[in-house]
């Protein structure tokens, strides 16, 4: 279970977070949604411990992971997955190199072992036969795929998404969503996707929570959501450039 | 004038001050995390390896062309201030002494740094503003100790290794000019050569070449992990990185010689 409580973050004069209370059980997906710039990525960023809060917790499993030294993240980011929004493939390996990196560094396995997995899991994303390429040399979609495969290469318990299906073509996104609802169904991983596309929201979100002005606004199934009669939440999901969020 | 003008123009000079010993202290600190990185180097030889080729081997081609023109340069200069009052069978002295103990550690230093320090704020950039230093991070991979302890290592010993080779092709372009355009034969240049030869020469240029290596690998790993804003951010880092080692280069280079040649193996 992941908690997070009151948390606040500013950059320079900038608050970003501010408040912010969120809790996702095990085995669930809950999706963030929120206009560009409103901190989705920044509280991905803390769940994981790749940025300190101002103040405020974040506990996962009821471990307050915001007093925790660099040492003690580590050992905690195994339990973790991440795929970044551009997928961050390291250029200078191949897409098997990339995806046998986490084994290599935190298991305990043969050169044919990591090989196996690697293949296993390029086949959970439906990427068979593209080990020997480049990062360069792959399309986004299949970029996001590969980074898929690496976050889930040390068979992870939470896999967190970082705009999953940005900058895809309406085909692809809807590819990705329809992986990641079935790899979280079948390996009954706890997901956090952000992201502001709200077809992939509705797609993967057991719960979708609404953030601005660095709070969770509302938080509820994707019915809810749509029945929420808040008139932020109406305009964002409904797509609207009128409305409290651009009145000034 | 503003009668504030001066006021201003102090507290911008004083501001800047101010933020150049700032960034000093964070590189330091940066330099000591590294530091601190290092035990255990070895089990990840595959990578120091691959920094030492990009460092060391793959600079020789530039390293060639530099040395053999310095050591040219350093003949005709020796020549024509050698004019009428020193004997030229003393010109193989100064060429092998300025070789070995600066031109060769100094030169070779600001050509690396051009070539390899820009290659590495560049590369660690990129994977900064494209989130891979993150996604290291995130598989519980210390960047530290996966990218920036190999170049470090790579540094220390490889500028040594490419110095001497240096040196040695200054010389050899000393004695080609020497011997084809200032008429002095080979045994005259040989003999000064030997004349004033000491190991220590050898041994404190060496010395400047590994903190100068320390000094590149540093700035370049350390504008590499800073840079942020994209393309342009990538670039910005590149070029402070240049900049910052060459500066340091130059500044720790005096301080290295009245260390090394003044106050340990100096009367």
């Amino acid at each position: 279970m992941i908690v997070v409580k009151e948390l606040q973050k500013c950059f320079g004069s900038k608050k970003v977070l501010n408040g912010l209370d969120i809790t996702i059980t095990d085995g669930e997906s809950m999706v963030i949604i929120g206009r560009s710039g409103c901190g989705k990525s920044v509280l991905l960023k803390h769940i994981i411990g790749l940025l300190r809060p101002d103040s405020g917790h974040i506990y996962i499993d009821e471990r307050d992971i915001t007093s925790m030294n660099e040492a003690e993240l580590s050992g905690l980011r195994k339990r973790f997955g991440m795929v970044f929004q551009g997928a961050a493939l390291f250029d200078s390996l191949t897409v098997a190199e990339n995806v046998a990196l986490p084994m290599r560094e935190h298991g305990q396995m043969s050169e044919k072992m990591i090989r196996d997995r690697v293949k296993e899991k390029l086949g959970l994303v439906g990427l068979e036969g593209v080990e020997d390429v480049h990062p360069a040399s792959l399309s986004g979609g299949m970029k996001k795929r590969v980074g898929l495969a690496r976050a889930m290469a040390i068979d992870p318990e939470f896999i967190l998404y970082d705009e999953p299906t940005t900058g895809l073509d309406p085909i692809m996104a809807d590819a990705i969503n329809e992986l990641i609802r079935n790899l979280q169904r079948k390996l009954s991983i706890t997901s956090v996707a952000v992201t502001h596309d709200m077809r992939s929201a509705y797609k993967i979100g057991d719960r979708i929570a609404m953030l601005h002005g660095g709070k969770i606004i509302h938080e509820g199934t994707p019915k809810e959501l749509q029945n929420c009669e808040d008139p932020v939440v109406r305009q964002f999901i409904s797509g609207s450039a009128s409305g409290p969020l651009t009145d000034s | 004038m503003n009668a504030n003008q001066p006021l201003v123009g102090a507290q911008t000079v004083g501001r800047r001050v101010v933020e150049s010993l700032e960034e000093t202290g964070r590189v330091f600190i940066f330099f000591v995390s590294v530091f601190k990185a290092f035990p255990g180097f070895w089990r990840k030889g595959h990578l120091v390896l691959e920094q030492m080729v990009a460092m060391g081997i793959e600079s020789l081609p530039l390293v060639f062309v530099t040395s053999i023109f310095t050591g040219a340069v350093a003949a005709v200069q020796a020549a024509y201030q050698f004019q009428d009052y020193v004997p030229m069978r003393y010109l193989g002295s100064v060429i092998g002494k300025s070789v070995v103990i600066e031109l060769g550690p100094v030169l070779t230093a600001l050509v690396v740094a051009g070539r390899v320090g820009a290659s590495i704020a560049a590369e660690l950039g990129t994977m900064r503003v494209t989130e891979q230093i993150d996604a290291l991070e995130t598989i519980g991979i210390s960047p530290i100790r996966y990218l920036a302890v190999p170049r470090m290592v790579a540094g220390m010993v490889m500028l040594p290794v490419v110095t001497i080779f240096a040196d040695f092709l200054a010389i050899v372009g000393a004695y080609v000019v020497a011997y084809i355009s200032l008429d002095v034969p080979t045994n005259t240049f040989m003999e000064g050569l030997r004349l004033f030869f000491h190991l220590r020469d050898i041994f404190g240029g060496l010395v400047k070449s590994f903190f100068f290596g320390i000094v590149i690998a540093t700035m370049g790993c350390y504008f590499g992990f800073h840079a942020e804003g994209g393309a342009e951010g990538v670039g910005r880092a590149t070029t402070r990185a240049v900049v910052s080692s060459c500066l340091s280069i130059l500044v720790l280079d005096y301080m290295l010689a009245t260390l090394i040649f003044r106050v340990l193996l100096g009367g």
